[in-house]
């Protein structure tokens, strides 16, 4: 399973976490620290996969954030390539070529997409286009409510 | 109230700040705002409110105020506040909170919502942050709703399941009907939860595989529909149809097939299918062939199988992408030692990755290559292995190093050939080489008696070139004194020979003693070599006479100990310093003393008020790190307590006497009193004039030393007890136990009675090889039977041999 998944921007900055096992703050903020220091000190051209601890580190870089991910000993690293890959198309696909600020600024959606595509560190569905039915399906249910709920009651 | 700023518009002004005081100023008034928004009572902008507060907290500032108020937008009826509500609940609230129970009731309320979109955020929350509470509590809805007829759901359920049994592994029973039925489900979601499901079912309870290996000819069938159907457009990935379906499935089948030849003849023909159909030139169909790989490596596959996968990871190793080069030298590791041969076949290639640019490729393919040694291929193999050497990055230079010198130790074809090897790796990376290759590698020297000349005069010529290398430099040193004389004789068989005068020797070591490049240890290798040498020249003795001098006031306490020594050997003992200074014997190639495990401290009775007793337990090595590293390893099983672990050859984890040690635990009972008391070894040969020396004399027993022989690596000792009483001591035994890093043999003592009024002796020879020239104690153990006293600590050092300490 994937233990975790991270954005982070060229300068280390975090612009989305999600964590598939329990771990007190702490312990995150260091998991942060350690992966933006290995990941953003590998050469260019380097091999996607890093060992540390026990677990494999895979990570790919799309523009100027880095897609991290920590897998167990047993997991495919390449499908876990694949995986990340699935994730940016289905952001690219919401939001129209996505870039950073998009995920920066509507940072709540970026979690709702990947909480459709991923589930307890597993992938949960492997059709793009179910998944993204089922993003706009939930979206219109909350315009709908939105919309009615600021009806003015006055 | 002031309206308060909308998600963006905060997220905007947060990233202008200029500063990051600017940004805590920004971040702290927001904060403050929505502290206050939340006291209030309901208004339509709570939502916005806790997205504001999970921004912050992605920012790295604490949030924890929110808690509470993820509970009750989760509890809100609007769709927007339960969404943002439970996504709070991952973020903020993780099962070591106390807040998490108070979500159990909404989660189960939503579960049976009547919109799957509110049953699905139940589902996520669960599935991400759910404690074993929660799962136990939650278990048999989540089994309602994997029977559902929405797959939305179901898929969602089956993932939640496998949550739920990595929490509860009890729960797993409860899921094993369900997950089979989920197999017959048409849609790939529902059927790769399903997949998931089985495979977590399976590794977490391996008696439910007999159950689960009847669904294999399923599994064959749905995986054969996806490798052999056209084009799904809905489900294709760069040719594959959805490789994480495959992969799953693959993986499954791996579990389901391991040990059971049935399973695995089931699958043959399937994995034979997908390993030659499977497109590999993008990432999706070599994560499949991977995992094919992987299967079938794993199960009873057939021998033309287990080629065929081989083959395929040698086909990936020529691939230019490097994450595919990786990932099949990662699995050539795993199977290097079951398939032997067969991996054997692509060393030429593996051998090539050894100059990739990537490092972690090198890593593995250095692993690898070592891994391949083999008597066959080993001269053009460490060719190879020397050239990485010489450019590899430093990071690996220590583990090939190593890597090199036990490939030599295992497969040398010559000796000639291994001190060639080990002299080429000295002068190459000598900094990097390990501080306990030093001794093997001057034992190795030792026992190539015909290469002596040829190897001092390479040294040399080494050593002169460049005194840097610590480990190059220790082992020149070591044999310039040892075999200076042969190389000032000027002439060499072998090499050509280095012509040199006694002056240059002398000069070369100097440096080595003055450099500030040198380290402790070092020096004091050059300095004893200084010392050998003075006996094995003629004309500079006097020279050498005022090196040792000199050094007498160091301030290294080491060397300055070792300066005073020798100075003492001038000039007492000048009658002895030629027999203490003489060649060395050949070492003994003894057992390693090196893994002994754990390092056992032991529990003696204490009989007294005040004096100090030793705890000694079988306590893991933290603890035994407070004594110094004191006692040697202890995995024996129980010897006999009264018999001394006495082999004339060495035998291996004869070091460890530890074992006695413990021993004396079952004896304790019968044996009233134990005595312990320490020997520090000197670490440099000492001259000793009363050859005996008195190490523990009280209530009429007297134990004398006697040092036979020492060296710079070693001490033979012998033990003298004698008994002054009026009675007998009977059962009278020496137990000794040494640190990790020290040998110990000792040889069958004389006999266990020690006779009233000194009649008779019992006399022990004991042996110590200490060669990483370590200061250490010797914790020697003396049970016998005689009542009412106490134990307390001698501390005896042989070249103060005057000082006793006793505390």
């Amino acid at each position: 399973m994937m233990r975790f998944l991270l954005l982070f921007s060229r300068q280390g900055k975090l612009r989305l976490q999600k964590w598939f096992t329990p771990l007190v703050e702490r312990e995150r903020k260091k998991v942060v620290r350690d992966m933006t220091l290995m990941v953003l000190g590998r050469p260019p051209r380097s091999c996607n996969f890093l060992h540390w601890k026990d677990l494999k580190v895979v990570y790919k870089r799309y523009a100027s954030l880095y897609f991290c991910c920590g897998l167990d000993d047993k997991d495919n690293e390449l499908l876990a390539l694949e995986v990340l890959h699935r994730y940016v198309e289905l952001l690219d696909k919401y939001f129209g070529n996505v870039c950073e600020l998009d995920i920066i600024f509507n940072f709540e959606k970026a979690y709702f997409i990947l909480d459709e595509f991923l589930m307890g560190g597993e992938v949960q569905e492997t059709s793009k286009v179910t998944v993204a039915k089922s993003i706009e399906a939930s979206d219109m249910l909350q315009e709908t409510m939105e919309e009615y709920m600021s009806k003015p009651a006055f | 109230m002031s309206p308060s700023v909308r998600l963006q518009e905060m997220i905007r002004v947060i990233r202008s700040a200029r500063t990051q005081c600017e940004e805590r100023g920004v971040i702290q008034k927001e904060c403050a705002a929505i502290r206050a928004q939340f006291r209030q009572a309901d208004n339509g902008g709570r939502s916005h409110n806790l997205a504001k507060l999970l921004y912050v907290h992605m920012l790295g500032y604490p949030a924890h105020f929110g808690q509470m108020e993820c509970v009750r937008l989760i509890a809100s009826p609007r769709y927007s506040e339960k969404r943002v509500g439970y996504l709070g609940a991952m973020m903020l609230l993780d099962e070591k909170q106390d807040a998490s129970l108070l979500i159990t009731n909404s989660i189960k309320n939503d579960l049976s919502h009547s919109s799957p979109y509110v049953q699905s955020l139940a589902l996520c929350t669960l599935a991400c942050m759910g404690s074993a509470e929660m799962c136990r509590d939650l278990a048999p809805e989540i089994d309602r709703l994997l029977k559902t007829a929405n797959a939305y759901i179901k898929k969602k359920a089956a993932l939640c399941a496998v949550h739920i049994v990595r929490k509860v592994p009890e729960l797993a029973e409860l899921f094993n009907t369900a997950a089979r039925s989920l197999l017959t489900e048409k849609n790939h979601g529902v059927l790769h939860g399903a997949v998931v499901l089985i495979t977590e079912l399976c590794e977490r309870n391996p008696s439910a595989l007999p159950h689960f290996r009847k669904i294999v000819p399923d599994l064959v069938h749905i995986m054969k529909g996806l490798v052999m159907s056209g084009y799904s457009p809905e489900h294709n990935v760069a040719g594959i149809s959805d490789p994480f379906l495959q992969v799953r499935i693959l993986r499954l089948l791996r579990i389901l097939g391991r040990n059971d030849d049935e399973a695995s003849d089931a699958m043959n023909d399937l994995l034979a299918q997908v390993a030659t159909n499977t497109d590999s030139s993008k990432t999706a169909g070599s994560a499949v062939l991977y995992e094919t790989v992987l299967t079938i490596m794993d199960i009873n596959s057939e021998c033309g199988l287990r080629i065929l996968a081989v083959n395929i990871l040698g086909r990936f190793l020529l691939s230019n992408d490097r994450n595919i080069r990786y990932v099949s030298m990662m699995s050539l590791q795993k199977i290097v030692q079951t398939d032997h041969n067969a991996v054997q076949r692509h060393r030429g290639t593996i051998v090539d990755c050894l100059k990739d640019q990537d490092a972690s490729v090198k890593r593995r393919a250095l692993e690898l290559s070592l891994a391949l040694v083999s008597a066959a291929n080993i001269r053009s193999l460490m060719k190879e292995l020397l050239l990485f050497l010489s450019c590899c990055p430093p990071e690996l230079r220590a583990q090939t190093a190593s890597g090199i010198f036990s490939a030599a130790e295992r497969f040398a074809p010559s000796q000639r050939w291994h001190i060639d090897t080990a002299l080429h790796v000295l002068t190459t990376a000598g900094g990097d080489v390990r501080d306990e290759m030093v001794p093997s590698l001057i034992q190795l020297i030792t026992t190539a008696t015909e290469l002596h000349c040829y190897t001092v005069h390479k040294l040399y010529r080494a050593l002169v070139a460049d005194i840097s290398q610590q480990s190059l430099v220790q082992v020149a040193c070591w044999c310039i004194g040892e075999y200076g004389d042969l190389l000032l004789r000027g002439e060499c068989e072998e090499t050509e020979p280095v012509q040199v005068t006694e002056d240059d020797v002398l000069d070369a070591l100097e440096t080595v003693l003055q450099s500030h490049m040198s380290s402790p240890a070092t020096r004091g290798f050059a300095l004893t070599a200084t010392m050998k040498l003075s006996t094995r020249i003629s004309r500079n003795v006097d020279r050498i006479r005022s090196i040792v001098s000199i050094y007498g006031s160091c301030i290294d306490v080491e060397l300055q100990q070792r300066a005073v020594e020798y100075n003492a050997l001038f000039k007492k003992y000048d009658h002895m310093r030629a027999a203490v200074l003489e060649r060395m014997p050949v070492i003994d190639r003894s057992s390693p003393g090196h893994d002994n495990g754990e390092p056992a401290v032991i529990q003696a009775p204490d009989k007294t008020k005040n004096n100090p007793v030793v705890t000694l337990t079988q306590e893991p090595t933290n603890q035994a790190r407070d004594l110094l590293d004191l006692l040697g390893g202890s995995d024996e099983p129980a010897q006999p307590s009264t018999v001394q672990p006495a082999p004339a050859a060495p035998v291996p984890d004869s070091g460890s006497a530890g074992g006695d040690l413990l021993d004396l635990l079952g004896g304790l009972d019968s044996i009233p009193v134990c005595f312990l008391f320490f020997l520090t070894c000197a670490i440099v040969p000492s001259p000793v004039t009363d050859p005996s020396v008195t190490v523990y004399e009280q209530n009429g027993v007297t134990v004398k030393l006697r040092c036979d022989r020492q060296t710079d690596v070693g001490v033979t000792a012998t033990l003298v007890a004698s008994n002054t009483t009026d009675s007998d001591i009977t059962q009278f035994t020496l137990q000794a136990a040494v640190p990790k890093c020290v040998q110990l043999q000792m040889r069958a003592p004389s006999g266990d009675v020690l006779p009233a009024r000194g009649a008779g002796q019992v006399t022990q020879t004991v042996h110590l090889n200490n060669p990483n020239k370590v200061c250490f104690f010797v914790c020697l153990f003396l049970p016998f039977y005689q009542p009412d006293l106490c134990p307390y600590f001698l501390l005896v050092t042989p070249e103060h041999k005057n000082q006793h300490s006793t505390y």
